[in-house]
C-alpha cells in the first residue's frame, strides 16, 4: 500500500459513502441492470440473462400500461388544478380572519395529519354503493333513488379517487399560498385600490403574481405525490374495476409481485420516473420565472 | 381639482379614539400639510380620506361630494405611499400606465399620459425597469409618476420622504414643490418632519393625539403658534419653554431667576397666574449677534455663562445657563466662545410668547 494514502475527509466520509451506496447506488445500478433481463421473481437464473431494450419496447407497444400513463397524469392534471382553486380559496379565507388564524391554520392541517392508507379506507367506507355515506345521504335527500356504484363503475371510480386525493391534500396548497398571502407587502394592494382596481382586479393584477411562485412550488411537491400515487388507489379500488384506475404505480406494483415480472416492472419504473422529472422541470421553470416577475430576493 | 372638506371626522377602533372629531375645510388648489409626532392621528386621517380606513363617524366631501361610502377607487384620488407601494412584476412604464389600464385608457392616450408624467419626473431612461432595478429616489419619482397619471382631484401623500436619506430628501422636496407648482391640484401632505410641512405647505395643520392644535400658513404657525405644543413642535431648534408665575410685572422662574413681563401681555395676566414662557432661539441671542437691532424693542439683557456651543458654521448654536438649565440662542455672524465664558445675552421680549400652563393655549389672542 505504499503511495496511497487517503485524504483525512475521505476516510471521515467513508462511512457515509458505504451506507449510501449499499442502500441507494447498488439498489439502482441492479434495478437499472434488471429492467434489461426478463427477470422474474420465480424464476432467479432468469436475473443473468441480457435482453437489452426488450422490455422498453414491449412498454411501448403496451396498452395497459399508456392507459395507466394517461390516467396519472389526468389525475395529476384535475387533482393540482382543483386543490389549487380550493387551496387559494381557503387561503385567502383564512388570511382574511381577524381572530383565530392560528387555530384554523392548525384546523386547515388535519387532512396531512391522516395516513393516506386511512384516508383510502374512509372513503372506501364514504363511498360503498350498500352502506357508505355518500349513497346514504344523497338517498335521504331524496336526490337519488339508486344506489350509485361509486366504486363499481370505472369514471366513477376515478371520481371517487379524485375527490380523496383532493380532500388530503388542499391543504398543502392552502398552507403554502397563505404563506405567500402573509408574506405580501400591503401597500401594493392598497395602491391598487386608490388606483381604481376592484377586488377582482386587485387580485388579478396585484396578490396573484406575487402568490404565483408559492403556488408553483406547491405544484412542484404535488405533481411528484401524485405521480407517484399508489396508496389511496390500492386500498379503495386496488386499480379496479377491470383496470380502469390502474395508475402507473399500482401497474408497476402489480406487475412486479402479482406478475413476478421484475425485469418488466423496472422498465416501467424507469420509465415512469421520467413522467416525475419531465413535471418538475416544467413548474421549476415556470417557478423560476414566476420569482423572477415579481423580483423576489429569495 | 377640488375642495376637501373634513366635518367632525372621527375615527375608533373599538372603545379606543385615534382622531377624535376633526373639522378641515381645504380648498381647490392648496397644499395641505398635516404634521405631528407619530400617533397623532395624521396618516389615520390621510387614509381615511383614501378611502383605505372605515370612517366611524362624521363625513369627508371630496369635490362636495360626500365620498364616505365610496370606495377608494370611486373617489379620484392618487396617493403616493412612504414604501412606495410599486407593483414590483411590472416594469416602470406598466406601474405609470396601471391605473390607466385598469381604467380602460385607448392604448395611445395612454402612452401620451405615461410619457408625460415620465418627461415631468425624468423617468424616459427607467420605463422599462423593473422596481427592483432602481435607487430609492428613482422608485420614488415612480411613485410621483403613478400618481400624477391619474390627473386626480386630490394628491395624497404619506409620509413620500422618510424612506430616503438627508441630501435626496431635499432635493425630492424641491422637486414636489416643482410638481405642485406644475400640476396645480389640491395636496394633502402627511409628514412628522416640521421642514417638510414649512417649505412645501401652504397651510399647515399640526395634529396631536387625534386632535388639531392648530391650522396656519407657516407664517402663522411659526410667529403666532396657538399653543405650547405647536410653539415647541414648529421650529428648528424649538423654542425654549419653560414655567413661569406672574409677579408684580415680572415672571419669576422655578430657580428665583426672573424676567421682565412682556409688554403686550401685562393685560392678559395677573399676579399669581402659572404661564409658560416661550422665546425661539432667534430671539434670545448674544448682544449684538441677533436679528433685531434691539434698538426700538423690548430687550431685556442679562449676562448669563455659556455651557455649550454648537458650530454650524454660518451660525452657532449657543446654550446658555439661565433658570438652572440650558436655553438655546442663535449667534449669528459667530465669534469664538468657550463653555463657561460670561457673554451679555439679549431677550426681545416684544417676540416671546406666554401659554397657559394649564390649558397650553397662548395668551396672545
Amino acid at each position: 500500500m505504499k503511495g496511497f494514502k487517503p485524504s483525512a475527509p475521505f476516510l471521515l466520509l467513508l462511512p457515509a459513502i458505504i451506507v449510501l451506496a449499499a442502500v441507494v447506488v447498488l439498489p439502482l445500478i441492479l434495478s437499472l441492470y434488471s429492467s434489461f433481463t426478463p427477470f422474474r421473481l420465480t424464476r432467479p437464473e432468469t436475473f443473468f440473462v441480457f435482453v437489452g431494450f426488450r422490455n422498453y419496447l414491449s412498454i411501448l407497444s403496451n396498452a395497459d400500461f399508456w392507459w395507466a400513463f394517461g390516467r396519472t397524469v389526468l389525475l395529476l392534471t384535475i387533482a393540482l388544478n382543483l386543490e389549487m382553486l380550493l387551496g387559494l380559496g381557503l387561503a385567502m379565507l383564512v388570511e382574511k380572519a381577524t381572530r383565530g388564524q392560528r387555530v384554523l391554520r392548525t384546523l386547515m392541517m388535519f387532512p396531512m395529519m391522516f395516513s393516506p392508507i386511512l384516508v383510502g379506507f374512509q372513503f372506501k367506507f364514504m363511498f360503498n354503493d350498500n352502506i357508505g355515506l355518500v349513497n346514504n345521504a344523497l338517498q335521504s335527500l331524496g336526490i337519488t333513488q339508486d344506489a350509485i356504484p361509486w366504486l363499481i363503475e370505472g369514471h366513477l371510480a376515478f371520481i371517487a379517487i379524485s375527490i380523496a386525493e383532493i380532500w388530503s391534500s388542499t391543504s398543502i396548497f392552502a398552507i403554502l399560498i397563505l404563506a405567500g398571502l402573509l408574506a405580501m407587502p400591503k401597500e401594493p394592494i392598497e395602491a391598487a385600490r386608490v388606483d381604481g382596481c376592484t377586488p377582482w382586479q386587485t387580485f388579478r393584477y396585484v396578490t396573484w403574481p406575487f402568490v404565483m411562485p408559492f403556488a408553483y412550488i406547491a405544484m412542484t411537491i404535488r405533481s411528484l405525490d401524485v405521480a407517484r400515487a399508489y396508496d389511496i388507489v390500492k386500498i379503495m379500488t386496488d386499480g379496479g374495476p377491470a383496470g380502469r384506475t390502474e395508475l402507473l404505480w399500482t401497474l408497476v406494483g402489480r406487475t412486479a409481485y402479482s406478475d413476478a415480472r421484475m425485469g418488466l416492472a423496472n422498465a416501467m419504473a424507469y420509465f415512469s420516473i421520467l413522467l416525475s422529472i419531465a413535471f418538475t422541470v416544467y413548474f421549476y421553470n415556470k417557478l423560476a420565472a414566476a420569482r423572477a416577475q415579481i423580483g423576489a430576493e429569495w | 381639482m377640488a375642495t376637501v372638506s373634513l366635518k367632525n371626522l372621527t375615527k375608533r377602533y373599538g372603545n379606543i379614539a385615534i382622531v377624535h372629531g376633526i373639522d378641515l375645510e381645504i380648498a381647490d388648489r392648496e397644499f395641505i400639510a398635516l404634521v405631528g409626532p407619530s400617533g397623532c392621528g395624521k396618516s389615520t386621517t390621510l387614509r381615511m380620506i383614501a378611502g383605505l380606513e372605515d370612517i366611524s363617524g362624521g363625513t369627508i366631501d371630496i369635490g362636495g361630494r360626500m365620498v364616505n361610502d365610496l370606495p377608494p377607487r370611486s373617489r379620484n384620488i392618487s396617493m403616493v405611499f412612504q414604501s412606495y407601494a410599486l407593483y414590483p412584476h411590472m416594469t416602470v412604464r406598466e406601474n405609470l400606465g396601471f391605473s390607466l389600464k385598469i381604467a380602460g385608457a385607448a392604448k395611445d392616450d395612454m402612452d401620451r399620459r405615461v410619457a408625460e408624467a415620465s418627461a415631468i419626473l425624468g423617468l424616459d431612461e427607467l420605463l422599462e425597469r423593473r422596481p427592483s432595478q432602481l435607487s430609492g429616489g428613482q422608485r420614488q419619482r415612480v411613485a410621483m409618476g403613478r400618481a400624477i397619471v391619474r390627473d386626480p382631484d386630490v394628491f395624497l401623500f404619506d409620509e413620500p420622504l422618510s424612506n430616503l436619506d438627508a441630501k435626496l430628501r431635499t432635493q425630492m422636496r424641491t422637486e414636489i414643490k416643482k410638481l405642485h407648482a406644475k400640476v396645480k391640484s389640491t395636496v394633502i401632505y402627511v409628514t412628522h418632519d416640521q421642514v417638510e410641512a414649512m417649505t412645501l405647505a401652504d397651510r399647515i395643520v399640526i395634529m396631536r393625539s387625534g386632535y388639531i392644535e392648530q391650522v396656519g400658513t407657516p407664517d402663522e404657525v411659526f410667529s403666532r403658534p396657538a399653543t405650547r405644543f405647536v410653539a415647541g413642535f414648529i421650529g428648528s431648534p424649538p423654542m425654549n419653554l419653560h414655567e413661569a408665575t406672574v409677579s408684580d410685572g415680572k415672571l419669576v422662574f422655578g430657580s428665583g431667576d426672573s424676567l421682565p413681563l412682556p409688554g403686550q401681555f401685562k393685560s392678559k395676566t395677573a399676579a399669581g397666574d402659572k404661564v409658560v414662557f416661550g422665546i425661539r432661539p432667534d430671539d434670545f441671542f448674544p448682544t449684538g449677534h441677533g436679528l433685531s437691532s434691539g434698538g426700538d424693542t423690548e430687550v431685556h439683557r442679562l449676562e448669563l455663562p455659556v455651557s455649550i456651543t454648537e458650530p454650524l458654521g454660518n451660525e452657532t448654536l449657543v446654550f446658555a445657563e439661565f433658570n438652572g438649565t440650558d436655553w438655546v440662542s442663535r449667534m449669528l455672524n459667530p465669534k469664538p466662545l468657550k463653555a463657561g465664558d460670561r457673554i451679555g445675552m439679549s431677550f426681545d421680549l416684544s417676540r416671546a410668547h406666554l401659554f397657559s400652563a394649564e390649558t397650553g393655549k397662548s395668551l396672545r389672542v
